[in-house]
C-alpha cells in the first residue's frame, strides 16, 4: 500500500509570545516543530505500512529550513520524503497550499491513501487536508479516531461527530484527517536519526511538480492575511452576591435584559 | 559544562531527553503510587534502540559505548530513577554475555535484549551474601551435560520481570571464590520461579525479587566463560557498570537542583524570590559544583573504559561512590530549599530523595568501594618501589 503524509513545519506555538506592541507572532528563538496532529497522520501510515506493508512518502511544503520536518519523519520510518520548496510558493493560503501539495502527490504518483491531521496549529483551519481531496478527485474522510478495517480496496473509518462517532465505508484511494485519539506516536529511534542526519532530501520547486503561476503563493491565493492580533482582555465583569437562588435569578433578570436569553 | 560531545552523542542524549520529558515525566508520581513496573517505557526506550545502545550491530544493537550508554541513565535519571535502574538492570544482565559469552550464547541473547524483547537481570546477592560476595551458598551440582541449580537469590532488580538472568552459583565450595560460576538461565527453566516483590523506600517502579532456584537443570552450554571464573565475571561486569551506576546519581541530582532552583525562583518571602537570599545563594551554588564535580569524574570514567583501559575497578568505585554520595547531599538540599512543598508527594524532589538513597547502597555499597578504592591504592604505591 502506498500510503502519502503531507505535514508541516509549524513555530511551537505552545513557546510562542505575542509582541504586545505590533500585535504579531514573536518567532524569533521559537523552535520549529512538526505541527502536532501531523505526528499522529504519520505514525497511523507508518503503523499501516508495519500491518500490511508498503510504502510511506512524506510531503511539506515550506522555506529550506522545512526539510528538518522531513527528516524528523525519516527518524520515525518514513520511507521517501519530498520538500516543495520555492520563493514562488511565499503567502499561500489553503487554496493555494492545497493545490501545490496536489501537484506535489500527482508528481509522487501512485498512491492508495493520503493522510493529514486535522489541522495545523498556526492557521487552526483544518482546510488543507479536505481541499487536496478536492484537487485530487478523491473521496475525503475527515476527523478520523480509527482505521476499523482495510482490504481489498474497501476502507472502514471511524469518524468524530460533534455528538459521538460515525462509522464510514468507502473505497480507495482516499484522503484521511485524523485527530490524536487516533494513536499514541513512537519516539523516533536512534537508528532512524542516524540515517535521517545522513539523507538528502530531494527538493521539488514550482517547475519540477508542474504548478501554474497564478494558482500557487500569493498570486494563488484569494484570502490574505491584514494582520494578526490577540484579543482584547476585557478587564470588565460583574461579580453577583447573595445566595445561589439569588444570584440565579438576578442573572437571569440580566441575561433576559440583555436579550441574550 | 560543555562536554564537546560528538554529533552522534548529542543525538542520543536529546532522544533520552525526549523520552524521559515525553514518556517519563508525565506518568512517575503515579508509578513510584502504584509501584508500577514501567513497561511501557520500557518499550519506547526499545523502539528508540535505546536498549540495544552498547550492543555490537552483529547482535542487533547500535554498537555504541559505556560513555553513551551513561548519557541516557544521566537523562532516564533526571526523570525517575526507578525506570533508569529498569533500564540498567537489563545492561547487567547482558554484559556477562557480552563480555564472556562465547559466540552461540552472544547470537542466541544479545538480539532479543537488544531489540528490547527481553530485559536482561542479574543474580549475586543472597541473603548472606551482601558485600561479602564470597560468600553465595545457592550452589550448582553437575550432573552430567547439566548443572542443578539449588539456593535463592535476593533483592534482585528486574526479578520476575527479565527473561534472561546471569546467575553466579557455587560449583565448588572448598576453593572458595575460585569455586563460583556464572550461568545464563532463562525465565520459565523448570525449577525457577521467583519470591514476593519487596516493597522500597525510593525506586518503588522498578521491581525487586527473590530468585528461587529448586532442583533447576542448567544444560553446560550457559556456563558463561569457564567453571570457576564467576567471580571474575561478577567482578569485570560491576566494574563496566559501576559508572552507570554512577550516572544514575548525577542525573538525579540534577533533577532534584532544577526543581529546587526554579523553585527558588519563584517563591517569594519577605517580598523577594528566596534565590535573592545568601543562603540560598550558597546552597544552589554548593549543589551545582557538587553536581559538575561528580558528571566530569564519571563522565571521565566511561571514557576511560571506552578508550580500553585494562583496570579500571578504581576509577568505577571512585565514580560511583562520589556521585552517589552527592545525590544524597544534593537531593536533600533540594528538599530543603523547598522547605515544605518540598516534602509533599505533590512535588517531585521527596521521591528523589527517597531514591538516592539506594545509589550509595546498590551495585557495591559505597563503604565497599572505598575499600577497593584503597587496596588498589596501596598496590599501586607498592609497584612503585
Amino acid at each position: 500500500m502506498n500510503i502519502i503524509v503531507c505535514i508541516k513545519q509549524v513555530p511551537d506555538t505552545t513557546k510562542v509570545k505575542i509582541d504586545p506592541e505590533t500585535n504579531t507572532l514573536v518567532r524569533e528563538g521559537v523552535e520549529s516543530i512538526i505541527n502536532p496532529f501531523d505526528i499522529y497522520a504519520l505514525e497511523e501510515a507508518i503503523r499501516l505500512k508495519e500491518k500490511i506493508g508498503g510504502n510511506v512518502t512524506v510531503l511539506t511544503m515550506g522555506p529550506p529550513q522545512a526539510a528538518e520536518v522531513l527528516r524528523e519523519a525519516i527518524a520515525m520510518g518514513a520511507d521517501d520524503v519530498y520538500l516543495l520548496s520555492d520563493k514562488a510558493f511565499a503567502g499561500a493560503d489553503t487554496l493555494a497550499t492545497s493545490y501545490t501539495l496536489s501537484k506535489g502527490i500527482e508528481k509522487v504518483g501512485q498512491f492508495d491513501l493520503i493522510i493529514c491531521g486535522k489541522q495545523t496549529m498556526d492557521g487552526d483551519t483544518a482546510q488543507v487536508g479536505p481541499e487536496i481531496a478536492q484537487k485530487l478527485g478523491i473521496p475525503v474522510v475527515t476527523y478520523v479516531s480509527k482505521i476499523e478495517d482495510i482490504e481489498n480496496g474497501q476502507i472502514k473509518l471511524k469518524r468524530m461527530v460533534e455528538d459521538g462517532y460515525e462509522v464510514i465505508e468507502t473505497e480507495t484511494p482516499l484522503l484521511m484527517t485524523v485527530i490524536k485519539e487516533i494513536n499514541e506516536p513512537r519516539v523516533p529511534s536512534l537508528r532512524g536519526i542516524m540515517k535521517a542526519k545522513k539523507i538528502e532530501i530531494p527538493i521539488w520547486d514550482a517547475s519540477d511538480i508542474g504548478a501554474e503561476g497564478e494558482k500557487i503563493g500569493l498570486s494563488g491565493s484569494p484570502t490574505q492575511v491584514v494582520r494578526i492580533f490577540a484579543p482584547e482582555v476585557s478587564k470588565e465583569g460583574e461579580i453577583l452576591e447573595g445566595e445561589p437562588t439569588e444570584i440565579a435569578e438576578k442573572l437571569i433578570l440580566k441575561l433576559k435584559k440583555g436579550k441574550v436569553i | 559544562m560543555d562536554y564537546f560531545l560528538t554529533e552522534e552523542q548529542q543525538m542520543i542524549k536529546d532522544l533520552a531527553k525526549k523520552i524521559a520529558n515525553e514518556k517519563v515525566i508525565p506518568v512517575r508520581a503515579r508509578l513510584d503510587e502504584e509501584e508500577e513496573f514501567p513497561w511501557a517505557i520500557m518499550k519506547d526506550l526499545a523502539q528508540a534502540d535505546l536498549l540495544g545502545l552498547y550492543i555490537p550491530e552483529e547482535y542487533g544493537g547500535v554498537d555504541f559505548g559505556c560513555f553513551e550508554t551513561i548519557l541516557v541513565v544521566e537523562e532516564l535519571s533526571r526523570a525517575c530513577c526507578g525506570v533508569s535502574v529498569s533500564y540498567a538492570a537489563s545492561a547487567l544482565g547482558a554484559y556477562p554475555i557480552l563480555l564472556f559469552g562465547s559466540e552461540e550464547q552472544k547470537k542466541k541473547y544479545l538480539p532479543d535484549i537488544a531489540s528490547g524483547k527481553k530485559l536482561g537481570a542479574f543474580g549475586l546477592t543472597e541473603a548472606n551474601a551482601g558485600s561479602d560476595a564470597s560468600a553465595i551458598q545457592t550452589r550448582a551440582e553437575k550432573d552430567g551435560d547439566f548443572y542443578i541449580l539449588n539456593g535463592t537469590k535476593q533483592w534482585i532488580t528486574n526479578g520476575g520481570e527479565a527473561e534472561i538472568y546471569t546467575i553466579i552459583a557455587m560449583t565448588n565450595k572448598d576453593k572458595g571464590s575460585r569455586g563460583a560460576t556464572a550461568f545464563i538461565v532463562e525465565k520459565g527453566t523448570p525449577g525457577f520461579s521467583f519470591g514476593k516483590k519487596e516493597k522500597k523506600l525510593g525506586i518503588r517502579c522498578s521491581t525487586t525479587r527473590e530468585l528461587i532456584f529448586e532442583n533447576c537443570r542448567i544444560p553446560k552450554e550457559n556456563i558463561l566463560g569457564k567453571e570457576g571464573m564467576g567471580f571474575i565475571v561478577a567482578m569485570r561486569t560491576l566494574d563496566m557498570t559501576r559508572p552507570g551506576i554512577g550516572a544514575q546519581g548525577v542525573g538525579v541530582a540534577q533533577g532534584a537542583f532544577d526543581a529546587a532552583l526554579d523553585y527558588s525562583c519563584q517563591r517569594i518571602q519577605f517580598d523577594q524570590p528566596i534565590s535573592s537570599f545568601q543562603i540560598i545563594q550558597h546552597m544552589l551554588a554548593d549543589m551545582a559544583i557538587q553536581i559538575e564535580a561528580a558528571r566530569a569524574l564519571v563522565y571521565a570514567t566511561a571514557k576511560m573504559i571506552d578508550g580500553g583501559a585494562k583496570n579500571f575497578s578504581k576509577e568505577s568505585a571512585m565514580a560511583k561512590t562520589f556521585a552517589s554520595d552527592m545525590a544524597m547531599e544534593v537531593t536533600i538540599n533540594a528538599v530543603q530549599v523547598m522547605g515544605g512543598c518540598g516534602y509533599m508527594r505533590e512535588y517531585p524532589v521527596e521521591k528523589m530523595m527517597r531514591d538516592a538513597k539506594i545509589i550509595q547502597i546498590y551495585e557495591g555499597t559505597n563503604q565497599v568501594q572505598r575499600n577497593v578504592i584503597a587496596l588498589q591504592l596501596i598496590k599501586e604505591n607498592m609497584g612503585k618501589k
